[in-house]
């Protein structure tokens, strides 16, 4: 089977000022749809400059990604696969402050074109779907942090998206809230089949997935298959 | 169409977050409209109001004044030298065709006095075919005919202004016996308020006379015969030019005035002041049209500014907007519709402002306005233009940001 995405050794440079910063050095991975799979590794370490390369906000200095059948181009090429076929998760949850949390999940939708009537209806039954019903019109600041990131999950969502990119999610929350967003993950896995993508530096939630790549300066050091812990395995059955 | 919706709603929300900053935003925009609305409304107005005056002084009046106001070299001025006769106005009469009345006129600044009371005015002798030559009817009495033309007879009309000074509030003037420079007078009748000239003028600020009464017993002049104004008029409005030829051509024959010398009177017609004070209107407008323009562009600036303050502030927005897949067309269209929203509601509040600053001054100022349509309109559309041209720049900063720049952004 073909990989959902494939990145053939991709190098990513920045200059700050004269200093040439290597990012990513020479990485290439394969990942397949419905896989759920951590990227760990230090801070500057380049796994966030990978995943945002993976989630098309970024393009390679060097080598090539693929999605599916897409290859990258323009700007608004980019923004258009972002708005089809990606969802983001952030650790900070990067909502709207002042928009309700039905109409940030419908967010992407506007851009995708989807009509009015049906971005309410969908958005409602997503944050049913990430147990918030009820919950539609507060607003985020009205929201706890696990609750937040609920409502960024549902909006990474909103457009059937065939990858969930998650940038630390549970970096911001406590132990109680960061296992229930991992719980939420495991059934959106099992019940969607949709492929995530976590990056994260916290072991214990690098657990619940199973797939582990590590990264050390800008390469891929070990990329390892992973038994789901009991506790996650337990999770992913309820 | 859903996009563009929701696009505005959006704008409409972020302006409303900010209140009192958007308010202030669109002061400038607010100022220019409403002042472009007001210039051009007095403007109109004035010119309206000296169209009005042109047709009430009747647009088919000539005016032939001795002495020539265009010379090269020392002339002595208008109706100083008395180069115009009776005669020469009987032969206009005779000889040009285009003309269908004239009267001619005496004119002197004298003193009246009516019982104790006195007032310094305009007398004028004039040819009973003055109130038809000038469309100015008499309000009350009657004129004087060619009997007391011919007679001499001292009779007078008074203006309003004149009646006015001399008379108690309710008194009947007519049969009242007045003194012209000592000579006794009686009032026979009273002419109708005919109000300024379009130069400032008041036309009823007057005694109006048999011309042989004037010239025999009043004005003592040393000349007889000669003639301060005289008045011709047409059928129509059009046989101006034709008479004016007419009358040119005649008076160079009897002056005796080779061609290429100056004139030794002057012909004028009412469109031609009508025409001068038009333009001068014209350039008032104008100059405070550019003053009102100059604050619409002010206001512009104003909205530039805050709209790159606005971009800076919500880069993260603009971020996470990126990342859930707005395209940069998307960005670009809400900032601008943001900033044209600004000038927009500017725009509109200025036409309402504008008319009711118009309002204002014709009730304050009693200045003639007239509203103009198109000029509210069209500022309120400039306002627009303008709301788009100082958006654009902040609305491309904004959709030319790095989506990992501006979701970093603190």
């Amino acid at each position: 089977m073909r990989p959902l995405i494939q990145l053939r050794d991709v190098w990513k440079l920045y200059h700050l000022g004269d200093v040439e910063v290597r990012a990513l050095r020479g990485v290439s991975l394969d990942i397949r749809a419905g896989e759920f799979l951590a990227i760990v590794g230090a801070s500057g370490s380049g796994k966030s400059t990978c995943m945002n390369l993976i989630g098309c906000l970024d393009q390679p200095t060097r080598g090539t990604y693929r999605l599916a059948d897409a290859s990258t181009l323009s700007v608004d090429e980019r923004a258009a696969i972002r708005s089809r076929r990606i969802g983001f998760v952030f650790q900070n949850f990067n909502l709207l402050g002042r928009s309700t949390a039905l109409e940030n999940v419908a967010l992407p939708m506007i851009y995708a074109n989807v009509p009015f009537a049906e971005q309410r209806r969908r958005a409602t039954e997503l944050l049913a779907e990430v147990g918030l019903r009820g919950r539609e019109h507060h607003l985020p600041s009205q929201l706890s942090g696990g609750q937040q990131q609920r409502v960024a999950i549902a909006r990474a969502l909103a457009n059937r998206p065939s990858v969930l990119l998650a940038d630390e999610p549970t970096g911001n929350l406590d132990t109680q809230s960061s296992a229930e967003i991992m719980d939420l993950f495991l059934r959106l896995r099992r019940e969607q089949r949709i492929t995530i993508v976590l990056v994260t530096h916290e072991a214990d939630i690098a657990e619940y997935t199973e797939r582990i790549i590590t990264f050390r300066d800008g390469r891929i050091v070990s990329d390892v298959p992973h038994a789901p812990s009991r506790l996650a395995r337990e999770a992913a059955q309820a | 169409m859903n996009i563009l919706w929701m696009t505005v709603v959006t704008a409409l929300r972020a302006l409303r977050r900010n209140l009192l900053r958007s308010t202030l935003t669109m002061l400038g925009v607010i100022i220019g409209v409403a002042a472009v609305v007001t210039m051009v409304s007095v403007g109109r107005g004035a010119d309206a109001a000296v169209q009005q005056q042109i047709q009430s002084l009747g647009n088919n009046l000539l005016m032939i004044i001795p002495g020539a106001t265009t010379a090269n070299g020392v002339r002595s001025g208008w109706g100083a030298a008395s180069t115009l006769t009776v005669a020469d106005a009987s032969a206009i009469t005779r000889d040009c065709p285009a003309l269908a009345e004239l009267t001619w006129m005496k004119r002197q600044l004298v003193q009246v006095v009516y019982g104790n009371q006195n007032w310094s005015t305009s007398a004028q002798g004039v040819t009973p075919a003055y109130p038809q030559v000038r469309t100015w009817p008499v309000a009350a009495g009657r004129f004087f005919d060619e009997k007391d033309e011919a007679g001499a007879t001292p009779v007078a009309l008074l203006g309003q202004t004149v009646v006015d000074h001399l008379f108690e509030p309710g008194e009947d003037p007519i049969g009242a016996t007045i003194r012209v420079k000592n000579v006794p007078f009686e009032v026979i009748g009273i002419l109708a308020r005919k109000g300024q000239t379009g130069w400032g003028q008041d036309q009823d600020d007057v005694v109006v006379m048999p011309f042989s009464t004037a010239e025999r017993r009043v004005l003592g002049t040393q000349i007889l015969g000669t003639v301060d104004m005289i008045f011709a008029s047409t059928a129509t409005a059009d046989a101006i030019p034709e008479a004016e030829q007419q009358i040119r051509a005649l008076l160079h024959e009897r002056h005796r005035i080779p061609a290429g010398q100056d004139d030794d009177f002057t012909a004028r017609d009412l469109n031609e002041i009508a025409d001068a004070s038009k333009s001068a209107s014209e350039v008032m407008t104008n100059l405070l049209l550019s003053v009102a323009s100059v604050s619409l562009l002010v206001g512009g600036i104003g909205i530039m500014n805050i709209m790159l303050v606005s971009v800076t502030e919500r880069t993260r927005e603009i971020g996470v907007r990126l990342a859930v897949g707005a395209r940069t067309r998307h960005i670009l269209f809400q900032f601008l519709v943001e900033a044209t929203a600004l000038s927009l509601v500017g725009g509109a509040a200025g036409v309402v402002l504008g008319i009711g600053a118009t309002r204002l001054i014709a009730r304050l100022a009693e200045w003639p306005t007239l509203l103009s349509m198109p000029a509210a309109v069209g500022a309120f559309l400039v306002a627009g233009a303008i709301g788009i041209f100082f958006g654009f720049y902040p609305a491309r900063r904004a959709a030319r940001l790095d989506p990992i720049a501006a979701l970093r952004y603190e």
